[in-house]
């Protein structure tokens, strides 16, 4: 598979012949730079404008780097958590067998649907000064933890899935056989295998959990010093006419997805690595 | 076997206690005082407005996704030029990027000073109007159908496209014949995708709207305007609204979803 599309890839104009093979080029990269190049190019440009020492005065804050700091702290934490728990529904999902396991793997993907401001209003009214369960955790980090692992779930799960499901029972069979314990052959031989796949997961939640925005916005309350993450202060900072402040904490954010990006791209190479 | 029961409903517990408890309770809010203030708030001007602007955006910007994103799959997976590697980061970026900073993006470019921003003064406006909402939407939704079709580009190889080509075919022909049909179950599913993300999305559109009220207010910016108004009936309304279109999307992703993963 990997030899044909190496073929594929090398014979061009395979599709809409030379000519048209650069026009598709040429349609796709325009397209790509007046949607996205050109809008952040001219970020990049704002936050540097007024020269590096006010993109650093900006970003070194104290308000600015107290929810940068908040905002890697909660996405690391938030990360972590989905590594462990999205791994086990993965598991639940592909390996165990229960009635209504069908309409449960649909809703895991509820919170890619379901619009961020939706999920924020909802966790408010539960988990909120109104709860049903007489908990308060608005305008608490705990509150803020909460709606990004809901923002979150899908990532890892939807990653190590299908990478569960394809992969070869009979070497766990024969760890079995040989007289390994069941945590020795999830530790030796399953968790190896599904590790790139986790990490891919885990990378893509943490970049989602560092830029969410509508599911915060009401639950965190946006306290400075205590519940404001970095989305929410470039809206306030844009709301009070400082665009500058703005720009340069963006920047940061941008500088923090493009590694994550490249992240994921080791793992995914590391994942291939085999079939090249 | 106790291991294997802790693990399942330590798993749906989660699931429950994270995702079905709060989305229940969405809907128990809407209609605890029965059908008629709940239909009373989706039906009043501004939130019809709010929700026809929705379906607008979405309208221009599912189409244009889904056009430009199968040429850039085309051109990612069947060309060779230099540069394609950073295409191919670019296209992931909306999604691991905040969409506050891509929607200040855009501020920034069309807004007074920016580099785009002369247009406002030739009547062309941008910035707090349909078109900037529609370009912030495009850009948070661009990776959905590239995304899945690049994938099952590369598995059905070119072994096909040869062979009409070599039989005489246009490469028009070829596209609509052979390349087409095999792509557009991915193309389905992308389409699906896209469309949740451009009803819902909120940080973006937020930022360049501006957030005039009857005017350049979608559905999710009118659910926080109306619950930090303290009406909090209309906010709940129009989040069933918005969570009713997210089950349909749910559904139709379990339609679409390429088999292995079903």
């Amino acid at each position: 598979m990997a030899a044909s599309s190496a073929l594929a890839v090398s014979r061009p104009g395979a599709v809409l012949g030379r000519a048209g093979g650069g026009l598709a080029r040429g349609i796709a990269l325009g397209y790509l730079s007046l949607i996205v190049l050109v809008p952040l190019a001219a970020l990049i440009w704002s936050s540097r404008a007024q020269g590096l020492g006010t993109f650093w005065d900006e970003v070194a804050k104290a308000e600015a780097a107290s929810a940068l700091k908040l905002t890697l702290v909660a996405a690391l934490l938030v990360a972590a958590f989905n590594a462990v728990t999205g791994t086990a529904i993965a598991w639940v999902l592909v390996r165990d067998s229960f009635r209504g396991k069908g309409i449960v793997n649909a809703v895991i993907d509820l919170p890619f649907a379901l619009p961020t401001i939706v999920a924020g209003l909802v966790l408010l009214q539960l988990y909120g000064p109104q709860s049903p369960f007489g908990v308060n955790l608005a305008f608490q980090r705990t509150g803020l933890v909460l709606a990004l692992l809901f923002v979150t779930l899908p990532f890892v799960v939807r990653a190590v899935q299908p990478v569960l499901l394809e992969l070869d029972r009979e070497m766990e069979e024969a760890a079995e056989s040989l007289g390994a314990r069941r945590l020795a052959v999830f530790r030796r031989i399953v968790f190896p295998n599904l590790l790139p796949a986790i990490l891919s997961g885990v990378a893509l939640a943490f970049a989602r959990a560092v830029g969410e925005f509508g599911a915060v916005v009401l639950i965190s309350g946006n306290v400075p010093f205590k519940t404001e993450v970095s989305s929410v202060y470039i809206s306030g900072q844009i709301e009070s006419d400082n665009p500058a402040g703005a720009a340069a904490v963006s920047v940061v954010l941008l500088l923090i997805s493009l590694g994550v990006l490249l992240l994921i791209g080791v793992f995914r190479h590391w994942r291939t690595r085999h079939d090249r | 076997m106790t291991a294997r029961y802790a693990l399942r409903f330590g798993a749906l517990g989660y699931l429950a206690f994270l995702l079905l408890v709060p989305v229940g309770l969405v809907f128990y809010r809407t209609f605890e005082h029965g059908l008629h203030p709940a239909w009373a708030a989706v039906t009043n001007p501004q939130a019809q407005h709010a929700l026809w602007l929705t379906l607008l955006i979405a309208a221009i910007a599912v189409p244009a996704n889904t056009v430009f994103g199968v040429v850039l799959a085309i051109a990612l997976v069947r060309h060779r030029f230099p540069g394609r590697g950073l295409v191919n980061a670019v296209v992931d970026l909306p999604l691991a990027l905040s969409p506050v900073v891509v929607g200040l993006a855009l501020y920034l470019l069309y807004g007074t000073g920016g580099w785009l921003g002369g247009l406002s003064q030739h009547g062309i406006k941008i910035l707090f109007a349909l078109p900037g909402m529609t370009l912030a939407t495009i850009f948070v939704s661009l990776p959905f159908v590239v995304r899945e079709v690049v994938p099952v580009l590369r598995e059905i190889g070119t072994d096909q496209e040869q062979a009409a080509e070599t039989l005489g075919a246009a490469p028009f022909t070829t596209f609509r014949r052979i390349t087409l049909p095999a792509i557009r179950w991915a193309v389905g599913y992308g389409v699906v995708l896209t469309t949740a993300r451009a009803i819902g999305e909120f940080g973006a559109v937020s930022v360049v709207s501006g957030r005039i009220e009857g005017k350049t207010e979608t559905l999710p910016l009118y659910v926080q305007s109306q619950f930090e108004g303290f009406n909090t009936t209309g906010a709940f309304a129009a989040s069933v609204v918005l969570a009713l279109i997210a089950l349909a999307t749910v559904l139709c992703m379990r339609m679409f979803r390429p088999k292995e993963a079903r």
